[in-house]
């Protein structure tokens, strides 16, 4: 039954209405042209509503309608490919219904409800089935089975189960006690998907971006944060995992952040291909676009909507990484929505429970044995945009209490045009120990040692940096000057990776280890032809050097490594025979 | 006519609170007449049964409470028409030129829609500005948004008038239409800007806004908004492609401040409001190309960073949205180095979809970083060389050290009236370039070097001449 109450008062995005007696989080209409708004608190007779539309022109005495229903998303087949709105509307929907520019009052739903899907059965009459369980699937793109999941809290006797070509909303099958069943089912989107139980993160999430993958990895079901001032790379970065990221599924929220970059991904998405199964990136794709200049209240919404989507592909046991670009924008539109309120305000003007949002947000992802016995992942990696770049402001240290990876961007690597401009000093992953045994398994036992070698390497060069400073690089001894040009190399050849071009934009992992494999053992080389007489200025002017410094750019690298190390061999010998 | 009330409780600031009216609509615009019967105007904050709170966008100055308070029932509306090019407006779009009133061919609400993503065509036409760290290093394309930060005292508007000059699409004929609104700036400002806009004739493919530095600062709120109203009929409904000059968006981020402040909000970082973000997004984002659309908005706006301090919250937050941004170095400028534009801290965001073969050159995006690199571990040095002194210097440093200064004398500086094409800048490019050793030169692909580096150059010539015939 709808109960019908009245608008008090508007201030920008929250309405407070008299005369509903409605739930926390129940979507409720708004005013005479139904804006969907939500439930955000209830102060004796009022209930205050953030309001996902504009509320321009709606004045008090206008109709609130409580739904009774929480904000919700549809799950089913059709989520792929799609590019919603805050509240999973889907945006070319919008676009057919009300133009070029986002008007108000428009409803959607998240799913094609005429589109009609092949649906075979996996279960018959007579099975006992239990929440989240797999009735049957559905192919969904061309290299995604969409497996249709009984929701979570449904469970149950099969009565009926039917195989056929069906939409979103017709009866496929029914429960002993008369439980319809379809393709799709509703989740709030406030509340966790539940799984059976939790499990270690052990598998790494290959990005193919090397100081990712190669110093700071990230696991199947972690959690990262990528914090940096503006230009710095947060966005090329997230959008970088979102296209080579070895996940099987990708949700991509931009969040508060700029139309253009959302258009971008659109355009390029469905001409790129998977590296893993060659089909176009945007098949394995969900994007959520709720831009800067979109209503604010489903801004707040995006990365629950966005999670969710995230949750239920879990559920299917696939492992989903998701971006969220930017989480300072969710946590700045939680600000604005609070001070509406007048709540007391902590940190900055922050809510004081910004940190239990961030935390319980975060808390979502993980790797899980799923409720269909299977396994799933969901990987989350949210940009932080910090005020002045400033890394002490609240919401870059609440996050950093929570992620376990930090992949710190820093302003003036980005300004010398060094990128990724990932700060190899300051940033760290915790994941390290637990992903080496995968390392030992699949790519070399001697990959834990380049990486622990590669580090200290840099470490000592930003030791002898600080001398330099002091008096000068030619001041230092040979084999100090010599080890500033081989981290050059490992900077300049390894760690810079160029998102813009065809080959060096993706590295794959075994790519990784050869030529980070290459470049220290030239280094070691150099160093014997320095204790042997050579001189640095000969070392670092080898031809085999300035090769090295190409391997990125080439994309069979097996041989090119060949004739660079032949060379090398060739050139350092005959450095020392000079002598 | 509506219904006119004298229920004024209590006026604060640029804010008046009526009392006792019948519903009136969130953002509805709001006409206030004064004992002396002239009318402000106004537009309507929080909304309530009890109680209206109204910001009055000429200020509250001679408001008593037996003003009259009308509201009109809708939002703030621009007359719009393609007979706005050649006109000068106020700040709140009242003409100011002695010209006739416009004829509205439509009213469009000021406030403008958010494009639907979905709809936004991504932004890849090559504009090119003449000037050589612009087109070379932060390549501006058409229906981005590029501000330049800048500071009191340098020469931002000359670089704005001279991109505004120059600016033209490769093999494209239409000319722009400039929209110019100025917020707070000084008449003498103003004055520039038009007296140049008349030299060359740009004016009469102009629409000019201006608020002065004496005129309300509530109105600067609405400025921007009506100048970009008009730059989006001009382009979505005219067909033309736009571009918008907004200065100075620091006066007009002071007005926020202290309507905030006025309201009693809650501030956020240093006294700005919370939402200032969001209010800035609903400028910047409004550039852009539409799909299926034959104009565009392209948006270059001058904000000067107060104490030259870039993460200040007007820089920073705007940084944040926009596509990029142009610093202006006062150091360059005190070397007398005009343009002064510091390409280490500036970016384009779009450059990359705005570069390349067939539009600019195959070896642009590699000249350009090269160049970044160059120039920064030059600049490193120079710091260096500070302490250390030259001789401490490897031969290698040396050079980088001697190719800081070439670049700054030879790449950064040009004349004001000195249009460079695209190619003249990418060839200045590499010959600062070749005098460092070609081993250095780790970001370009040997294809490029092959063919574009000066020393193999003259050798590929006749080859490529050959083939061509
Ligand atoms: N990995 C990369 N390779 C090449 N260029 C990059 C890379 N990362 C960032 N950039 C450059 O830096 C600019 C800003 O990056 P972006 O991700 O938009 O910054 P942010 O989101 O932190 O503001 C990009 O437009 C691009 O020119
Ligand atoms: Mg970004």
């Amino acid at each position: 039954m709808e109960i019908k109450g009245e608008i008090y008062r508007i201030s920008g995005p929250v309405v407070t209405a008299l005369n509903i007696n409605a739930r926390m989080y129940d979507v409720v209409k708004v005013g005479d042209e139904g804006l969907m708004g939500e439930v955000i608190g209830i102060k004796g007779e009022k209930t205050i509503i953030q309001v996902y539309e504009d509320t321009s022109g709606v004045k008090p005495g206008e109709p609130v309608i409580d739904t009774g229903m929480p904000l919700s998303v549809e799950l089913g087949p059709g989520l792929l490919e799609s590019i919603y709105d805050g509240i999973q509307r889907p945006l070319p929907v919008l676009k057919e219904k009300m133009g070029d520019f986002i008007q108000r009052g428009v409803s959607a739903s998240g799913l094609d409800h005429n589109k009609q899907w092949e649906f075979k059965p996996v279960v018959k009459k007579g099975d006992k089935l239990k929440g989240g369980e797999i009735i049957g699937t559905v192919q969904e793109t061309g290299n995604i089975l969409h497996r249709i999941l009984l929701p979570p809290n449904v469970s149950g006797v099969v009565d009926e189960i039917n195989e056929g070509t069906f939409t979103v909303d017709d009866v496929i099958g029914r429960l002993s006690d008369g439980t319809e069943l379809k393709l799709m089912h509703y989740w709030p989107v406030r509340h966790p998907r539940p799984v059976k139980n939790k499990l270690r993160p052990t598998i790494p999430l290959i990005t193919g971006q090397r100081i990712f993958d190669g110093l700071f990895p990230l696991a199947k079901g972690g959690t990262a944060a990528i914090p940096g001032p503006f230009g710095s790379g947060k966005t090329v970065m997230q959008q970088q995992l979102a296209k080579w990221s070895d996940a099987e599924i990708v949700v991509y929220i931009g969040c508060g952040e700029r139309g253009n970059e959302m258009a971008d991904v659109l355009n390029e998405f469905p001409e790129l291909e998977d590296p893993k199964t060659g089909r176009p990136l945007m098949e394995r794709t969900v994007l959520i676009a709720n831009t800067s200049n979109m209503p604010v209240a489903a801004r707040e919404a995006s990365v629950y909507t966005g999670i969710t989507i995230a949750e239920y592909y879990r559920d299917m046991g696939y492992d989903v990484s998701l971006m969220a670009d930017s989480t300072s924008r969710w946590a700045e539109a939680m600000r604005e929505i609070s001070s509406r309120l007048e709540e007391m305000p902590g940190e900055e003007g922050y809510p004081a429970y910004l940190a239990a949002k961030l935390a319980e947000f975060y808390e979502r992802a993980g790797r899980a044995k799923t409720l269909c016995e299977d396994e799933g992942s969901v990987t989350v990696i949210g940009a932080v945009s910090p005020p002045g770049g400033d890394f002490s402001e609240p919401v870059t240290q609440n996050t950093l209490r929570i992620v376990k990876v930090f992949w710190a961007l820093d302003a003036k690597l980005a300004q010398r045009r060094h990128f990724p401009a990932i700060n190899w000093l300051t940033s760290y992953s915790l994941y390290g120990r637990t992903l080496d045994e995968w390392y030992n398994e699949n790519i070399s036992t001697e990959w834990t040692k380049l990486r622990s070698d590669t580090m200290n390497l840099l470490q000592r060069e930003a030791e002898l940096q600080d001398i330099v400073q002091l008096v000068g690089s030619d001041a230092l001894p040979d084999d100090q000057q010599l080890t500033l040009e081989i981290a050059r190399m490992v900077r300049e050849y390894f760690l810079q990776q160029n998102a813009y071009h065809d080959v060096d934009s993706y590295c794959p992992m075994i790519n990784q280890y050869k030529m980070l494999k290459a470049i220290l053992t030239w280094g070691e080389k150099a160093v014997l032809a320095l204790e042997s007489g050579a001189s640095v200025t000969n070392i670092v002017a080898l031809e085999s050097r300035d090769m090295l410094a190409k391997v990125r750019f080439e994309k069979d690298i097996d041989a090119v490594l060949d004739t660079v190390m032949k060379k090398a061999d060739e050139e350092f010998a005959a450095q020392t025979q000079q002598r | 006519m509506a219904k006119e009330y004298k229920t004024i409780g209590e006026i604060a600031g640029p804010l008046i609170f009526v009392e006792k009216t019948e519903p009136v609509g969130y953002n509805e615009l709001v006409n206030i007449t004064l004992a002396d019967g002239s009318v402000k105007r106004g537009q309507v904050l929080d909304t309530s049964k009890d109680i209206v709170v109204v910001q009055v966008f000429e200020g509250t100055g001679g408001l008593n409470k037996d003003s009259g308070v009308r509201f009109t029932g809708e939002t703030i509306k621009l007359p719009v028409s393609s007979e706005l090019l050649g006109r000068i407006l106020s700040g709140s779009g009242e003409p100011l030129d002695g010209g006739p009133r416009i004829v509205p061919e439509d009213r469009w609400e000021i406030t403008g829609a958010a494009i639907n993503p979905y709809s936004r065509k991504p932004p890849e036409e090559f504009i090119q500005t003449g000037i050589s760290t612009i087109d070379g290093m932060n390549t501006l394309v058409r229906g981005q948004k590029l501000p330049i930060f800048s500071g009191s005292g340098l020469p931002h508007n000359e670089i704005a008038l001279q991109i505004a000059r120059q600016a033209k699409v490769l093999g494209a004929e239409e000319e722009f239409a400039v929209v110019f609104a100025a917020m707070g700036i000084t008449s003498e400002e103003a004055q520039h800007f038009m007296y140049d806009f008349e030299r060359t004739g740009a004016l009469e493919r102009a629409v000019v806004f201006t608020n002065l530095a004496d005129d309300p600062a509530v109105e600067r709120l609405i400025t921007p908004r009506l100048a970009l109203t008009a730059a989006e009929y001009l382009a979505y409904e005219c067909e033309m492609h736009v571009l918008v000059i907004l200065t100075d968006m620091t006066n007009y981020c002071e007005a926020l401040r202290q309507m905030g402040a006025a309201r009693e909000e809650v501030p956020g970082r240093r006294g700005y409001p919370g939402y200032m973000y969001t209010d800035l997004a609903s400028l910047y984002e409004r550039a852009g190309v539409i799909k299926g659309r034959k104009g565009s908005v392209t948006q270059f706006s001058i904000l000067s960073m107060p104490g030259d301090d870039i993460t200040h919250p007007i820089p920073d937050l705007s940084g944040y949205i926009t596509e990029g941004q142009i610093v202006i170095s006062r150091e360059l400028h005190m070397k007398g180095i005009y343009p002064p534009i510091n390409v280490l801290p500036s970016l384009s965001r779009l450059m990359n979809s705005g570069i390349g073969p067939g539009r600019t050159r195959e070896d642009h995006k590699a000249v350009s970083d090269q160049l970044y690199a160059g120039y920064a571990e030059g600049l490193d040095l120079r710091g260096l060389v500070a302490i250390v002194g030259k001789e401490a210097l490897s031969e290698r440093d040396r050079k980088f050290l001697e190719f800081a200064d070439l670049f700054e004398d030879r790449f950064v500086r040009q004349g004001m009236e000195e249009d460079r094409d695209i190619e003249t800048t990418l060839d200045l490019g590499w010959e600062l370039l070749a005098t460092l050793s070609e081993a250095q030169l780790t970001r370009i692909d040997n294809k490029y070097i092959e063919k574009y580096h000066p020393a193999h150059r003259n050798k590929n010539k006749k080859t490529v001449e050959a083939s061509t015939e």
